[in-house]
Protein backbone atom coordinates (compact mmCIF):
# COMPACT_ATOMS: atom_id res chain seq x y z
CA UNK A 1 0.00 0.00 0.00
CA UNK A 2 1.25 3.70 -0.72
CA UNK A 3 3.17 5.39 1.82
CA UNK A 4 2.23 9.09 2.45
CA UNK A 5 5.12 12.01 3.57
CA UNK A 6 4.11 14.97 6.08
CA UNK A 7 4.89 17.85 4.17
CA UNK A 8 5.74 19.74 7.32
CA UNK A 9 7.83 17.29 9.24
CA UNK A 10 8.80 14.65 6.75
CA UNK A 11 6.86 12.11 9.00
CA UNK A 12 5.92 9.08 7.27
CA UNK A 13 2.88 7.11 7.21
CA UNK A 14 3.29 3.44 6.50
CA UNK A 15 -0.16 1.90 6.28
CA UNK A 16 1.35 -1.87 7.57
CA UNK A 17 2.25 -0.07 10.99
CA UNK A 18 -0.75 2.10 11.14
CA UNK A 19 -0.62 4.75 13.92
CA UNK A 20 -1.36 2.90 16.39
CA UNK A 21 -1.56 5.47 19.43
CA UNK A 22 -3.68 7.80 17.85
CA UNK A 23 -6.39 4.77 17.05
CA UNK A 24 -5.07 3.93 13.84
CA UNK A 25 -5.26 0.04 12.98
CA UNK A 26 -2.27 -1.59 11.18
CA UNK A 27 -3.03 -1.96 7.38
CA UNK A 28 -5.08 0.86 7.40
CA UNK A 29 -5.23 2.57 4.09
CA UNK A 30 -3.89 6.46 4.18
CA UNK A 31 -7.36 7.37 2.45
CA UNK A 32 -9.03 5.48 5.26
CA UNK A 33 -7.76 7.23 8.11
CA UNK A 34 -10.44 9.59 9.67
CA UNK A 35 -10.42 13.09 8.29
CA UNK A 36 -9.94 14.69 11.79
CA UNK A 37 -6.60 12.86 12.05
CA UNK A 38 -3.46 14.61 12.40
CA UNK A 39 0.12 14.17 12.18
CA UNK A 40 1.44 12.55 15.18
CA UNK A 41 4.65 14.11 15.05
CA UNK A 42 3.95 17.32 14.53
CA UNK A 43 0.36 17.95 14.31
CA UNK A 44 0.16 18.57 10.90
CA UNK A 45 -4.09 18.20 9.03
CA UNK A 46 -4.22 15.33 6.62
CA UNK A 47 -4.26 17.46 3.58
CA UNK A 48 -0.94 18.33 4.42
CA UNK A 49 0.14 14.31 3.48
CA UNK A 50 1.65 13.50 0.12
CA UNK A 51 2.15 10.09 -1.61
CA UNK A 52 6.02 9.08 -1.28
CA UNK A 53 7.48 8.98 -4.17
CA UNK B 1 25.80 39.04 50.39
CA UNK B 2 24.56 40.96 47.24
CA UNK B 3 23.92 39.42 44.11
CA UNK B 4 25.79 40.15 40.77
CA UNK B 5 23.14 38.96 38.97
CA UNK B 6 19.66 39.97 40.05
CA UNK B 7 16.27 39.08 38.67
CA UNK B 8 14.57 41.82 36.37
CA UNK B 9 11.12 42.84 37.37
CA UNK B 10 9.57 42.69 34.07
CA UNK B 11 5.63 43.16 35.93
CA UNK B 12 4.03 43.21 39.40
CA UNK B 13 5.67 39.56 40.61
CA UNK B 14 6.82 38.58 37.51
CA UNK B 15 10.64 38.97 36.43
CA UNK B 16 13.22 37.76 34.37
CA UNK B 17 15.53 35.53 35.34
CA UNK B 18 17.42 34.16 32.23
CA UNK B 19 21.05 34.79 31.54
CA UNK B 20 23.20 36.68 28.71
CA UNK B 21 25.33 34.93 26.16
CA UNK B 22 27.33 37.99 24.72
CA UNK B 23 29.87 35.86 23.24
CA UNK B 24 28.37 32.84 21.28
CA UNK B 25 28.86 33.44 17.43
CA UNK B 26 27.91 30.02 16.26
CA UNK B 27 24.78 28.68 17.46
CA UNK B 28 24.22 25.28 15.86
CA UNK B 29 25.70 26.29 12.77
CA UNK B 30 23.89 29.92 12.29
CA UNK B 31 25.71 33.11 12.76
CA UNK B 32 25.11 35.12 16.11
CA UNK B 33 27.07 38.21 15.60
CA UNK B 34 25.22 40.03 18.15
CA UNK B 35 25.03 37.07 20.79
CA UNK B 36 22.01 35.83 22.25
CA UNK B 37 19.92 35.58 25.52
CA UNK B 38 18.40 32.51 27.29
CA UNK B 39 15.34 33.85 28.84
CA UNK B 40 13.47 32.36 31.86
CA UNK B 41 10.75 33.57 33.46
CA UNK B 42 9.65 33.82 37.45
CA UNK B 43 6.03 34.26 38.64
CA UNK B 44 5.75 34.91 42.51
CA UNK B 45 2.33 34.03 43.99
CA UNK B 46 0.70 31.86 46.15
CA UNK B 47 2.81 29.03 44.14
CA UNK B 48 5.82 30.45 42.29
CA UNK B 49 6.26 29.13 38.91
CA UNK B 50 9.21 28.48 36.57
CA UNK B 51 8.99 29.45 33.28
CA UNK B 52 11.70 27.50 31.24
CA UNK B 53 15.59 27.31 32.10
CA UNK B 54 18.30 28.20 30.18
CA UNK B 55 21.39 26.29 28.65
CA UNK B 56 23.17 24.35 31.17
CA UNK B 57 26.84 26.76 31.28
CA UNK B 58 24.94 29.39 32.15
CA UNK B 59 22.70 27.52 35.21
CA UNK B 60 24.56 29.53 37.69
CA UNK B 61 23.59 32.73 36.36
CA UNK B 62 20.20 31.14 36.22
CA UNK B 63 20.31 30.34 40.40
CA UNK B 64 21.90 33.72 41.15
CA UNK B 65 18.91 35.37 39.78
CA UNK B 66 16.35 33.42 41.04
CA UNK B 67 17.73 34.22 44.46
CA UNK B 68 18.01 37.23 44.26
CA UNK B 69 13.98 37.44 45.33
CA UNK B 70 13.46 33.71 46.19
CA UNK B 71 15.27 30.97 47.57
CA UNK B 72 14.64 28.25 44.24
CA UNK B 73 13.69 25.60 46.67
CA UNK B 74 10.69 27.66 46.85
CA UNK B 75 9.56 27.60 43.71
CA UNK B 76 6.26 25.35 43.43
CA UNK B 77 5.84 24.61 39.49
CA UNK B 78 8.04 24.59 36.37
CA UNK B 79 7.18 25.34 32.79
CA UNK B 80 9.10 23.62 30.48
CA UNK B 81 8.42 25.40 26.98
CA UNK B 82 10.56 23.54 25.02
CA UNK B 83 13.11 20.91 24.96
CA UNK B 84 15.77 22.11 23.28
CA UNK B 85 18.65 22.32 25.31
CA UNK B 86 19.46 26.07 25.19
CA UNK B 87 15.94 26.34 27.29
CA UNK B 88 16.48 22.56 28.92
CA UNK B 89 20.19 22.42 29.64
CA UNK B 90 19.55 23.15 33.00
CA UNK B 91 16.26 21.89 33.65
CA UNK B 92 17.36 18.11 35.58
CA UNK B 93 19.75 19.81 37.69
CA UNK B 94 17.49 22.92 39.00
CA UNK B 95 14.29 20.16 39.19
CA UNK B 96 16.57 18.04 41.28
CA UNK B 97 17.60 21.61 43.01
CA UNK B 98 13.82 22.61 43.28
CA UNK B 99 11.89 19.25 43.67
CA UNK B 100 8.93 21.06 42.24
CA UNK B 101 5.06 19.69 42.65
CA UNK B 102 5.07 19.34 39.12
CA UNK B 103 7.24 20.35 35.91
CA UNK B 104 4.60 20.84 32.91
CA UNK B 105 5.75 20.11 28.86
CA UNK B 106 3.72 19.53 25.99
CA UNK B 107 2.66 15.50 25.03
CA UNK B 108 5.56 15.85 22.81
CA UNK B 109 7.48 17.91 25.23
CA UNK B 110 7.72 14.99 27.87
CA UNK B 111 8.86 12.29 25.28
CA UNK B 112 11.48 15.09 24.32
CA UNK B 113 12.43 15.18 28.04
CA UNK B 114 13.27 11.67 28.16
CA UNK B 115 14.97 11.24 24.94
CA UNK B 116 17.26 14.23 25.83
CA UNK B 117 17.96 13.97 29.66
CA UNK B 118 16.14 10.66 30.68
CA UNK B 119 13.63 12.40 32.93
CA UNK B 120 10.95 10.60 33.35
CA UNK B 121 9.56 11.12 37.16
CA UNK B 122 8.10 14.17 37.70
CA UNK B 123 7.06 15.93 34.03
CA UNK B 124 3.54 16.46 33.89
CA UNK B 125 1.60 16.37 29.75
CA UNK B 126 -0.34 19.09 29.11
CA UNK B 127 -2.88 19.30 26.18
CA UNK B 128 -3.77 21.92 24.24
CA UNK B 129 -6.02 24.61 25.31
CA UNK B 130 -5.74 23.28 28.98
CA UNK B 131 -6.25 25.81 31.71
CA UNK B 132 -4.19 25.33 35.16
CA UNK B 133 -5.05 27.12 38.33
CA UNK B 134 -1.81 27.23 39.79
CA UNK B 135 -1.64 28.77 43.28
CA UNK B 136 -3.69 32.25 42.66
CA UNK B 137 -2.49 32.04 39.19
CA UNK B 138 -4.21 30.65 35.76
CA UNK B 139 -1.63 29.44 33.21
CA UNK B 140 -3.22 28.38 29.60
CA UNK B 141 -1.35 25.89 27.66
CA UNK B 142 -0.83 26.31 23.98
CA UNK B 143 0.98 23.71 21.69
CA UNK B 144 3.26 25.34 19.27
CA UNK B 145 3.88 22.10 17.05
CA UNK B 146 6.68 22.71 14.81
CA UNK B 147 7.00 26.16 15.74
CA UNK B 148 9.61 24.84 15.89
CA UNK B 149 9.76 21.53 17.15
CA UNK B 150 7.24 19.12 17.64
CA UNK B 151 7.49 19.55 21.16
CA UNK B 152 7.12 23.28 21.11
CA UNK B 153 4.28 25.34 23.19
CA UNK B 154 3.64 28.61 24.41
CA UNK B 155 2.32 29.31 28.20
CA UNK B 156 -0.21 32.40 28.81
CA UNK B 157 -0.50 33.83 32.43
CA UNK B 158 -4.13 34.60 31.94
CA UNK B 159 -3.91 37.10 35.10
CA UNK B 160 -1.43 39.01 33.82
CA UNK B 161 -1.99 38.28 30.00
CA UNK B 162 1.29 37.34 29.42
CA UNK B 163 2.21 34.74 26.84
CA UNK B 164 5.72 32.97 27.07
CA UNK B 165 6.04 32.30 23.67
CA UNK B 166 9.52 30.27 23.85
CA UNK B 167 11.35 30.59 20.55
CA UNK B 168 8.71 33.06 18.81
CA UNK B 169 8.67 36.36 18.42
CA UNK B 170 12.57 35.79 19.80
CA UNK B 171 15.81 36.77 18.31
CA UNK B 172 19.26 36.20 18.83
CA UNK B 173 20.35 39.49 20.96
CA UNK B 174 22.20 39.88 23.53
CA UNK B 175 21.40 42.99 25.47
CA UNK B 176 20.77 44.18 29.36
CA UNK B 177 17.87 45.90 27.89
CA UNK B 178 15.06 43.82 28.82
CA UNK B 179 12.16 45.16 26.71
CA UNK B 180 12.11 45.98 23.21
CA UNK B 181 11.41 49.62 23.19
CA UNK B 182 14.80 50.48 24.75
CA UNK B 183 17.05 49.30 21.75
CA UNK B 184 17.38 50.41 18.28
CA UNK B 185 14.27 49.34 16.41
CA UNK B 186 16.71 49.00 13.31
CA UNK B 187 19.02 46.60 14.75
CA UNK B 188 15.40 44.11 16.44
CA UNK B 189 13.82 44.36 12.84
CA UNK B 190 16.83 42.93 11.51
CA UNK B 191 17.74 40.05 14.07
CA UNK B 192 13.74 38.86 14.76
CA UNK B 193 13.70 38.97 10.94
CA UNK B 194 17.27 36.67 10.97
CA UNK B 195 15.59 34.54 13.03
CA UNK B 196 12.10 34.12 11.30
CA UNK B 197 14.50 32.72 8.39
CA UNK B 198 16.83 30.62 9.96
CA UNK B 199 14.55 28.88 12.20
CA UNK B 200 10.87 28.80 11.30
CA UNK B 201 10.74 29.75 7.36
CA UNK B 202 10.23 25.85 6.69
CA UNK B 203 7.09 26.09 8.81
CA UNK B 204 5.72 29.38 7.52
CA UNK B 205 2.30 27.96 6.81
CA UNK B 206 1.88 26.76 10.60
CA UNK B 207 3.09 30.38 11.46
CA UNK B 208 -0.13 31.96 9.10
CA UNK B 209 -3.00 29.57 10.97
CA UNK B 210 -1.65 30.28 14.24
CA UNK B 211 -1.70 34.11 14.04
CA UNK B 212 -4.88 33.49 12.76
CA UNK B 213 -5.79 30.93 15.33
CA UNK B 214 -4.29 34.01 18.03
CA UNK B 215 -6.25 35.98 16.47
CA UNK B 216 -9.49 35.00 16.77
CA UNK B 217 -9.47 33.23 20.01
CA UNK B 218 -9.99 36.73 21.70
CA UNK B 219 -6.91 36.43 23.97
CA UNK B 220 -5.60 39.88 24.63
CA UNK B 221 -1.73 40.36 25.02
CA UNK B 222 -0.10 42.39 27.53
CA UNK B 223 3.34 41.29 26.69
CA UNK B 224 5.17 38.66 24.81
CA UNK B 225 7.99 37.21 26.58
CA UNK B 226 10.23 34.98 24.13
CA UNK B 227 12.97 32.84 25.32
CA UNK B 228 15.47 34.73 23.27
CA UNK B 229 16.04 38.74 22.89
CA UNK B 230 13.92 40.90 24.15
CA UNK B 231 10.22 41.58 26.14
CA UNK B 232 7.57 43.12 23.75
CA UNK B 233 5.56 44.85 25.69
CA UNK B 234 3.71 48.30 24.11
CA UNK B 235 1.07 47.50 22.04
CA UNK B 236 2.37 49.10 18.68
CA UNK B 237 5.53 46.82 19.15
CA UNK B 238 3.28 43.54 19.54
CA UNK B 239 1.59 44.84 16.38
CA UNK B 240 4.48 45.41 14.76
CA UNK B 241 6.87 42.30 15.63
CA UNK B 242 3.63 39.88 14.77
CA UNK B 243 2.59 41.86 11.43
CA UNK B 244 6.44 41.02 10.64
CA UNK B 245 5.97 37.48 11.14
CA UNK B 246 2.30 37.28 8.84
CA UNK B 247 3.92 39.20 6.06
CA UNK B 248 7.35 36.93 6.54
CA UNK B 249 5.35 33.73 6.27
CA UNK B 250 3.30 34.78 3.42
CA UNK B 251 6.56 35.07 1.26
CA UNK B 252 5.17 37.51 -1.21
CA UNK B 253 7.90 38.23 -3.91
CA UNK B 254 9.56 41.40 -3.73
CA UNK B 255 11.65 42.63 -6.37
CA UNK B 256 15.04 41.88 -4.81
CA UNK B 257 17.63 39.52 -5.53
CA UNK B 258 20.44 37.73 -4.22
CA UNK B 259 23.43 36.77 -5.89
CA UNK B 260 25.14 34.10 -4.31
CA UNK B 261 28.51 32.89 -5.44
CA UNK B 262 32.20 31.37 -4.50
CA UNK B 263 35.45 32.20 -7.33
CA UNK B 264 38.60 30.26 -7.67
CA UNK B 265 40.08 32.50 -10.14
CA UNK B 266 37.49 35.73 -10.20
CA UNK B 267 35.83 34.11 -12.91
CA UNK B 268 32.87 33.37 -11.40
CA UNK B 269 32.93 36.62 -9.23
CA UNK B 270 33.31 39.05 -12.73
CA UNK B 271 30.26 37.09 -14.30
CA UNK B 272 28.47 37.50 -10.57
CA UNK B 273 29.07 41.77 -10.91
CA UNK B 274 27.86 41.74 -14.10
CA UNK B 275 24.83 39.65 -13.42
CA UNK B 276 24.47 42.23 -10.77
CA UNK B 277 24.35 45.27 -12.91
CA UNK B 278 22.11 43.48 -15.35
CA UNK B 279 19.53 43.44 -12.27
CA UNK B 280 20.04 46.29 -10.50
CA UNK B 281 19.67 48.16 -14.55
CA UNK B 282 16.42 45.94 -14.30
CA UNK B 283 14.99 47.59 -11.41
CA UNK B 284 15.72 44.86 -9.13
CA UNK B 285 17.26 45.72 -5.67
CA UNK B 286 20.50 43.74 -5.84
CA UNK B 287 22.66 41.87 -3.33
CA UNK B 288 25.62 40.36 -4.05
CA UNK B 289 26.94 37.44 -1.76
CA UNK B 290 30.01 36.01 -2.02
CA UNK B 291 30.15 32.37 -0.04
CA UNK B 292 33.83 33.09 1.19
CA UNK B 293 32.85 36.12 3.14
CA UNK B 294 29.39 35.40 3.69
CA UNK B 295 27.79 33.31 6.36
CA UNK B 296 25.10 30.91 4.96
CA UNK B 297 22.68 31.97 8.11
CA UNK B 298 22.85 35.87 6.75
CA UNK B 299 22.19 34.48 2.71
CA UNK B 300 18.83 33.18 4.68
CA UNK B 301 18.31 36.46 5.88
CA UNK B 302 18.25 38.39 2.47
CA UNK B 303 16.64 35.34 0.83
CA UNK B 304 13.67 35.85 3.21
CA UNK B 305 12.43 39.07 1.66
CA UNK B 306 13.94 38.33 -2.03
CA UNK B 307 11.84 37.39 -5.26
CA UNK B 308 14.97 36.06 -7.21
CA UNK B 309 18.22 34.03 -5.99
CA UNK B 310 21.07 33.91 -8.72
CA UNK B 311 23.55 31.86 -7.82
CA UNK B 312 26.96 30.86 -9.54
CA UNK B 313 29.58 27.92 -9.34
CA UNK B 314 33.36 27.41 -10.86
CA UNK B 315 33.72 23.85 -11.31
CA UNK B 316 36.12 22.08 -8.83
CA UNK B 317 36.75 18.16 -9.84
CA UNK B 318 33.36 18.02 -11.73
CA UNK B 319 31.20 19.28 -9.07
CA UNK B 320 30.18 22.22 -8.09
CA UNK B 321 32.55 24.45 -5.19
CA UNK B 322 31.55 22.79 -2.02
CA UNK B 323 30.23 26.06 -0.50
CA UNK B 324 27.83 26.34 -2.90
CA UNK B 325 26.88 23.22 -1.85
CA UNK B 326 26.54 24.13 1.64
CA UNK B 327 24.67 27.05 1.21
CA UNK B 328 22.14 25.63 -1.32
CA UNK B 329 21.90 22.41 1.02
CA UNK B 330 20.90 24.69 4.00
CA UNK B 331 18.70 26.77 1.82
CA UNK B 332 16.91 23.85 0.52
CA UNK B 333 15.85 22.63 4.26
CA UNK B 334 14.76 26.35 4.87
CA UNK B 335 11.81 25.73 2.26
CA UNK B 336 12.15 29.68 0.71
CA UNK B 337 8.91 29.51 -1.63
CA UNK B 338 7.69 32.18 -4.25
CA UNK B 339 11.14 32.57 -6.09
CA UNK B 340 12.20 32.75 -9.37
CA UNK B 341 16.17 31.56 -10.18
CA UNK B 342 19.44 30.93 -12.26
CA UNK B 343 22.79 29.13 -12.27
CA UNK B 344 26.30 30.52 -13.75
CA UNK B 345 29.55 29.80 -13.09
CA UNK B 346 33.34 29.77 -14.76
CA UNK B 347 34.86 26.59 -15.57
CA UNK B 348 38.12 25.01 -17.03
CA UNK B 349 36.78 21.89 -18.67
CA UNK B 350 34.12 19.24 -17.39
CA UNK B 351 31.85 21.92 -15.51
CA UNK B 352 29.06 20.29 -14.42
CA UNK B 353 28.81 22.52 -11.44
CA UNK B 354 26.33 25.07 -13.64
CA UNK B 355 24.03 21.76 -13.68
CA UNK B 356 24.20 20.92 -10.53
CA UNK B 357 23.12 24.25 -9.02
CA UNK B 358 20.63 24.35 -11.39
CA UNK B 359 19.03 20.86 -10.41
CA UNK B 360 19.53 22.04 -6.75
CA UNK B 361 17.33 24.85 -7.56
CA UNK B 362 14.71 22.86 -9.31
CA UNK B 363 14.59 20.58 -6.25
CA UNK B 364 14.01 23.80 -4.32
CA UNK B 365 10.97 24.42 -6.28
CA UNK B 366 12.61 27.94 -7.76
CA UNK B 367 11.08 28.68 -10.80
CA UNK B 368 13.72 29.38 -14.04
CA UNK B 369 14.08 32.26 -14.66
CA UNK B 370 16.58 32.24 -17.71
CA UNK B 371 19.19 29.31 -19.31
CA UNK B 372 21.82 29.49 -17.63
CA UNK B 373 25.24 31.00 -18.60
CA UNK B 374 28.63 29.15 -18.51
CA UNK B 375 32.25 30.44 -19.41
CA UNK B 376 35.41 28.82 -20.11
CA UNK B 377 38.23 29.58 -17.80
CA UNK B 378 37.95 33.55 -18.08
CA UNK B 379 35.15 35.62 -19.31
CA UNK B 380 35.65 38.26 -22.29
CA UNK B 381 34.19 41.56 -22.34
CA UNK B 382 31.45 39.29 -24.73
CA UNK B 383 30.72 36.91 -21.83
CA UNK B 384 30.41 39.81 -19.40
CA UNK B 385 27.58 41.51 -21.59
CA UNK B 386 26.29 37.93 -21.92
CA UNK B 387 26.02 37.84 -18.13
CA UNK B 388 24.46 41.22 -17.78
CA UNK B 389 22.08 40.65 -20.41
CA UNK B 390 21.49 37.60 -18.62
CA UNK B 391 20.60 39.78 -15.11
CA UNK B 392 18.48 42.01 -16.79
CA UNK B 393 16.18 39.00 -18.49
CA UNK B 394 15.93 37.72 -14.82
CA UNK B 395 15.15 40.69 -13.52
CA UNK B 396 12.44 41.52 -16.27
CA UNK B 397 10.99 37.80 -15.78
CA UNK B 398 11.20 38.78 -11.66
CA UNK B 399 8.97 41.89 -12.46
CA UNK B 400 6.21 39.68 -14.15
CA UNK B 401 6.30 36.68 -11.45
CA UNK B 402 5.98 39.80 -8.76
CA UNK B 403 2.46 40.85 -10.51
CA UNK B 404 1.49 37.66 -10.74
CA UNK B 405 1.97 35.68 -7.19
Amino acid sequence: MQKYVCDVCGYVYDPAVGDEDNGVAAGTAFEDIPDDWVCPVCGAAKDAFSPME
Amino acid sequence: MDKTFRAVPIAKDIYWVGAIDWTIRNFHGYATHRGTTYNAYLALGEKPILFDTVKRPHMDELLERISSVIDPKDISYIVSNHSEMDHSGSLPEVMELVKPEATFASVMGQKALAAHFGVTDGVTAVKDGERRTLGNREVLFLEARMLHWPDSMFSYLGDKKILFSNDAFGMHLASHERFADELPPAVLEYEAKKYYANILLPYSNLVTKLLERVGKSGLEFSMIAPDHGPVWRRSDDISKITGLWHAWSLQAPQKKAVVLYDTMWNSTERMARAVSEGLADGGIHTVVMSMESSHRSDVATEVLDAGAIVAGSPTLNNNMFPTMADVLTYLKGLRPRNLVGAAFGSYGWGGEAVGQVEAMLEEMKVEPAGEQVRVQYVPTQEDLARCREFGRNIAAKLVQFCETV
